[in-house]
């Protein structure tokens, strides 16, 4: 039986029913496969090529950002 | 006639002006924009994605591919060099290693003007990390070399205020900076109509970076081609060599001689 997991992603808290999980299963949740997007995690950049391998733990936070217009 | 290029950190443009894509109506507006004005460099802001709120959303990637265009990321809303710092790194993670981008660090929300203190102290970091580093700054023509000799790649003075329309307010300032500076000196900011770019142009900027310009003009397709010819035109009367000034002795362009008696 899995515990819920809460991350805080862009601010707002989400559950997830995993202990852990790797930042390529957390694109498939959140419905990001295919966009272009970067993360950090507690502060730190996560590379796109480390996804398979980066885990997510319970009280991570995480920001997700995309290019938006601008000057 | 030899061609005449932009050249910033080794990247090569022919078109001088380089546009903002914020405030248009709609993606769609913003790239017919973008395609009049002729503009080969984009700046794109960094903020939160949304997250499964809307999938369907469009994006302005899709309007503007990056294999089109030089993104230029920005980091404005960012009023520490902590902050510019942490943005540039995830944009540059966002598109892929691209590393150039464009500094500013605000100071004041109420006029957006920029904290050079802070900017110095983020442009040597982000350097120091690999990024080239185009960076708005005021009009100080001694922070202006300071952040050349630190390695900044182009310095972009302010004309006047982000999104006042003002003009070019101080265009001694902007000759000092030109005269001393060996890199690019692009004018961001401030610019509110054609001639306002032409004058930028005709003073000796290596280019003009605007936003509110053309996205807060009635039509803003039909002023993203005025810009267009504007920056052409000062361009080209700058290379030409304007005639000099002559306050109090006019000189008659026809003949004196031949009239008729």
């Amino acid at each position: 039986m899995y515990s819920n997991m809460k991350i805080t992603i862009n601010g707002n808290i989400r559950e997830f029913t995993y202990e852990s999980m790797t930042a390529d299963e957390l694109v498939v949740e959140l419905k990001l496969t295919g966009k272009r997007f970067a993360i950090e995690r507690n502060g730190e950049i996560m590379p796109k090529s480390l996804f398979k391998q980066f885990i997510i733990n319970d009280g991570d936070y995480l920001e997700i950002v995309g290019a938006v217009g601008g000057g | 006639m030899n061609k005449d290029e932009l050249i910033i950190a080794g990247r090569t443009f022919r078109s001088r002006l380089l546009i903002g894509t914020g405030k248009y109506r709609d993606f769609k507006e913003t790239r017919s924009a973008i395609d009049q004005s002729g503009s080969e460099v984009v700046t794109v802001a960094i903020r939160r994605t949304n997250i499964g709120q809307n999938e369907n959303e469009q994006s302005l990637i899709e309007f503007l591919p990056p294999n089109e265009f030089t993104y230029l990321p920005n980091t404005a809303g960012c009023y520490s060099a902590d902050d510019a710092i942490r943005t540039l790194h995830l944009a540059r993670e966002l598109l892929d290693g691209h590393n150039l981008v464009k500094l500013e660090v605000l100071g004041d929300p109420k006029t957006l003007y920029p904290n050079v203190v802070e900017t110095l102290k983020a442009a040597a970091v982000l350097i120091k990390d690999g990024f080239d580093v185009m960076v708005y700054t005021s009009d100080d023509p001694i922070i202006a070399k300071k952040l050349e000799d630190i390695g900044c790649c182009a310095i972009m003075p302010l004309a006047s205020l982000i999104g006042s329309g003002m003009g070019i307010l101080n265009p001694w300032n902007l000759e000092i900076i030109i005269d001393t500076l060996s890199v690019p000196v692009i004018v961001d900011a401030g610019v509110g109509t054609a001639s306002d770019a032409a004058i930028a142009m005709e003073l000796g900027c290596d280019g003009v970076l605007m936003n509110t310009a053309i996205a807060a003009a009635r039509d803003p397709i039909m002023m993203a081609g005025a810009m267009k010819k504007a920056i052409e035109a000062g361009r080209e009367a700058f290379l030409a060599g304007r005639m000099s000034k002559k306050l109090y002795s006019a000189s008659p362009s026809s003949p004196l001689s031949g009239l008729i008696k």
